[in-house]
C-alpha cells in the first residue's frame, strides 16, 4: 500500500514537474499563460500511438519523431498565431485557449473520441520492498530525471540559458544588454513545447489516451506552478511532488477518492497560497507599472 | 395632453440629436428592438430555445467582464458562481418546493456569499496567481458534488425542476427582458463613479490606494456584484433546462466565458453580450457538421483575434466612429467637424 502510494506519487510528480517547468519557462520569458501547453502533451502522446500502432514503427523512433514533430508544430503555431498579437495579453490568453480546443477537436477527428492505449517499451516488473515496480515506470522516472538534469545544465551553464533567465527577470534590460528578446522567446517556446510533448511521450504507456486527457494535467500543472511560485524552477519541481503525493494519498486512502483527488490537491494549493501569497519559492517582484 | 406632447417632443429631440448621430447608438437600439420583437418573426421553438440560452449566457459573460475586465482580477473560475446558482435553485426547488421567482434571487444571494468566501482569500493574490488560483474553486466544488451524491445527484445532476414559465414564448420574454435590464444595469454601473474607481484599480492599484480609495472594499464589492449576476444566470439556466448538473461547474464553461468576453472586447460590457449573441447562434448554425463544429468555432475565434486583438466590437466601433480631438465626443467617421464643438476632426493631416 505505502509502496504503491510512493511509486504513483513519484511517477505523477515527475510528469507534473516536466509540464510545470515548461509552462513556467514560457510564462517567465514571454509572459504567456499557455493554456495549450498540455494540449501539446496530448499531441505528443498521440504521436507515439500513431507511430507504434498505426505506422508500426519502433517505440524509440516514434518517441523521438513525435517529440521533434510536435515541437516544430508548436513553433509554427507560435510564430503564426501567438507572436503577432503578443502585445495584447488578453488576446493571447484566449488564443491559447482556442488553440487548445482546436487541437482537441483535431485529435477527435483524427483518432476518434475512444480510449486507446500503447504497450510499454519494456514488459515485466521487479519487486522492490514488496511492491511491484513495472520496468516502464522505472524508465519513465529515469528519463524524466535525466531530462530535468539536462534542462538544469542548459539553464545554468550555457549562454542560451543565461539569456533565458535574464529575459525572464527583466525584458527591457535584457534587450539593452544585446539579447534578441523575440529570438529568446522563440527558443523558449521550442524548449517548452518540446518538454510538453516529451512528457506526453514518456507517460503514454502508463495511461490511456483520449482527446480530453489534457484537462486534468492542465489544472494540476497550473496548481503546481502557482504553489511553487511563478518563474521558480525549484519551486515547480518541489510543488510537483507535493501535488503528486497529495493526489495519490487521496486516491489510495479515501474511499471514492478518485473523485476528490484534484479537489484535495487544489485545496492544499489554496491553503499554501493563503500563508504565502507568492508561492513556496516565488520571489516577490516589484509590480510592473 | 400637453404633457404628453412635451414628452413626445423631448423623445423626438433625443432621438434626433443623441441617437441617430452615432451608428453605435443606433446599433444598440436595433439590438433591443431585435431581442424584443424576435418571436414575431420566428415561430420555431428550437430557435427560441437557442436565444433563451444566448440571453442567459449574455448575463453570465457580462458579469465576468464586470469583475475581470473592469478590475483586472482575471477570474478563471467564473463557472463557480454559475454552478452555485444552478445547484442552489435545484435544491430549493426540489427539497423546499420554492417557485423560480423566489429560488432564483435566493440562488443569486448564495452566489454572492460564495463570492465573498472566495474573494476574501483571493484578494491577497495578484495577477496571474489570482487567475490560476480561481481556476481551482469550481473543481473543488465539483469534488464535493461527487462526494455527496445523495444531495447533489452526483454525475447525473439534479433533474426534474419546475419549468421557468408554462410556455416557451413566456420563457423567452422573461429571460430576454431580464437580460436587457440586467445588462443595462451593469453598463450603467460601469459608467458611474464605481466604474471609474474600478478602472483606476485595474490601471494602477497602488496609485488608487494612494488616492484614498479602499481598494479591498471595492474589489470585494465587485466580486459580490459579479457573483450576484452570474448566480442569477445560473439559476435561470437550471430552471430553463430543468436540470443542474456538474457541467455547470466545468473548466470548459469557465473558459467559454473568457473566450466570449475577450472575443467581443473586454472592459465594455456590450462587447461580451454582443459576442455571445454572435458566437452562440453561430455555434448552433454549425450543427449541420457536428464533428467540425467546435473546431470551426475555435478557428473562427483564432483568426478573428489575429486581425482584431482588441476584440470584435471595439474594432468595429473604431472603424465607424472617430473621437473628437478637442472635446473627446464620438462622431460618425464621415463627418468633417465635431458634432458638439465644431472642431475639425482630422487635425493630423
Amino acid at each position: 500500500m505505502l509502496q504503491d502510494i510512493v511509486i504513483t506519487a513519484i511517477i505523477n510528480g515527475s510528469i507534473y514537474a516536466l509540464l510545470a517547468i515548461g509552462f513556467s519557462l514560457i510564462f517567465g520569458v514571454a509572459r504567456i499563460i499557455n493554456i495549450a501547453h498540455t494540449a501539446f502533451f496530448m499531441v505528443g502522446a498521440y504521436g507515439i500511438y500513431l507511430g507504434t500502432q498505426i505506422l508500426s514503427l519502433s517505440p524509440v523512433v516514434s518517441m523521438v519523431g513525435s517529440t521533434v514533430l510536435v515541437t516544430l508544430l508548436g513553433l509554427f503555431l507560435y510564430k503564426f498565431l501567438i507572436d503577432p498579437i503578443r502585445e495584447h495579453e488578453a488576446a493571447v490568453l484566449i488564443a491559447t485557449i482556442a488553440l487548445a480546443i482546436s487541437i482537441q477537436e483535431a485529435m477527435v477527428l483524427l483518432f476518434f473520441a475512444n480510449y486507446v492505449s500503447v504497450p510499454s517499451l519494456l514488459e515485466g516488473f521487479f519487486t522492490l520492498f514488496g511492491a511491484k515496480v513495472f520496468y516502464q515506470q522505472l524508465i519513465t522516472f529515469l528519463t524524466v530525471l535525466g531530462v530535468l538534469i539536462a534542462l538544469w545544465l542548459l539553464l545554468m551553464k550555457t549562454k542560451l540559458g543565461i539569456a533565458i533567465r535574464c529575459t525572464a527577470q527583466d525584458k527591457e534590460v535584457a534587450n539593452l544588454m544585446g539579447i534578441n528578446e523575440s529570438r529568446v522567446a522563440m527558443y523558449t517556446t521550442l524548449i517548452s513545447v518540446g518538454l510538453a510533448s516529451f512528457a506526453g511521450a514518456v507517460v503514454v504507456p502508463l495511461t490511456t489516451l483520449h482527446p480530453y486527457m489534457w484537462m486534468h494535467p492542465l489544472v494540476m500543472m497550473m496548481a503546481v506552478v502557482v504553489l511553487g511560485g511563478l518563474g521558480s524552477l525549484k519551486g515547480s519541481f518541489i510543488g510537483a511532488y507535493i501535488m503528486g503525493f497529495a493526489e495519490s494519498l487521496v486516491v489510495f486512502l479515501i474511499p471514492k477518492g478518485s473523485f476528490l483527488k484534484s479537489a484535495v490537491a487544489l485545496s492544499i494549493m489554496i491553503v499554501i497560497l493563503l500563508i504565502r501569497p507568492e508561492g513556496l519559492f516565488g520571489v516577490k517582484f516589484e509590480e510592473e507599472r | 395632453m400637453l404633457l404628453l406632447r412635451y414628452y413626445l417632443r423631448k423623445f423626438y429631440v433625443i432621438l434626433k440629436n443623441e441617437i441617430i448621430v452615432l451608428p453605435s447608438r443606433i446599433a444598440v437600439c436595433l439590438f433591443f428592438l431585435f431581442v424584443l420583437t424576435l418571436p414575431l418573426f420566428v415561430k420555431d421553438l428550437y430557435i427560441l430555445r437557442i436565444f433563451v440560452l444566448t440571453s442567459i449566457f449574455a448575463i453570465f459573460a457580462a458579469s465576468w467582464d464586470l469583475l475581470s475586465g473592469f478590475t483586472g482580477q482575471i477570474n478563471f473560475g467564473h463557472a463557480l458562481f454559475f454552478g452555485v446558482g444552478a445547484y442552489t435553485v435545484a435544491l430549493l426547488n426540489l427539497k423546499l418546493h420554492l417557485p423560480p421567482i423566489l429560488g432564483i434571487p435566493l440562488a443569486a444571494i448564495a452566489s454572492v456569499l460564495v463570492g465573498l468566501i472566495v474573494g476574501i482569500p483571493c484578494l491577497r493574490l495578484k495577477g496571474t496567481y489570482l487567475a490560476l488560483a480561481t481556476l481551482s474553486f469550481p473543481i473543488i466544488l465539483m469534488g464535493i458534488v461527487f462526494l455527496v451524491p445523495s444531495y447533489t445527484g452526483g454525475e447525473l445532476g439534479l433533474s426534474g425542476l419546475r419549468p421557468l414559465t408554462p410556455s416557451r414564448l413566456l420563457d423567452y420574454y422573461v429571460v430576454s427582458v431580464l437580460m436587457l435590464s440586467f445588462v443595462s444595469l451593469m453598463w450603467k454601473l460601469t459608467d458611474s463613479n464605481l466604474g471609474i474607481i474600478l478602472h483606476a484599480i485595474r490601471e494602477d492599484e497602488v496609485a488608487a490606494r494612494a488616492a484614498g480609495i479602499n481598494t479591498t472594499k471595492y474589489k470585494l464589492l465587485v466580486f459580490s456584484i459579479s457573483g450576484f449576476f452570474a448566480g442569477l444566470s445560473g439559476g435561470l439556466y437550471a430552471h430553463f433546462m430543468r436540470i443542474a448538473g456538474p457541467s455547470t461547474l466545468e473548466v470548459s464553461l469557465s473558459f467559454s466565458v473568457v473566450i466570449w468576453s475577450v472575443f467581443g472586447g473586454m472592459v465594455t460590457i456590450y462587447g461580451p453580450v454582443g459576442a455571445v449573441f454572435i458566437l452562440f447562434p453561430l455555434l448552433e448554425l454549425f450543427r449541420f457538421w457536428p464533428e467540425y463544429r467546435t473546431l470551426i468555432f475555435a478557428v473562427v475565434v483564432l483568426l478573428t483575434l489575429l486581425y482584431m486583438p482588441e476584440g470584435l466590437l471595439p474594432w468595429l466601433r473604431d472603424k465607424i466612429e472617430t473621437e473628437c480631438p478637442r472635446c473627446k465626443k464620438r462622431n460618425f467617421y464621415k463627418r468633417n467637424t465635431c458634432r458638439v464643438c465644431m472642431a475639425p476632426l482630422e487635425l493630423q493631416q
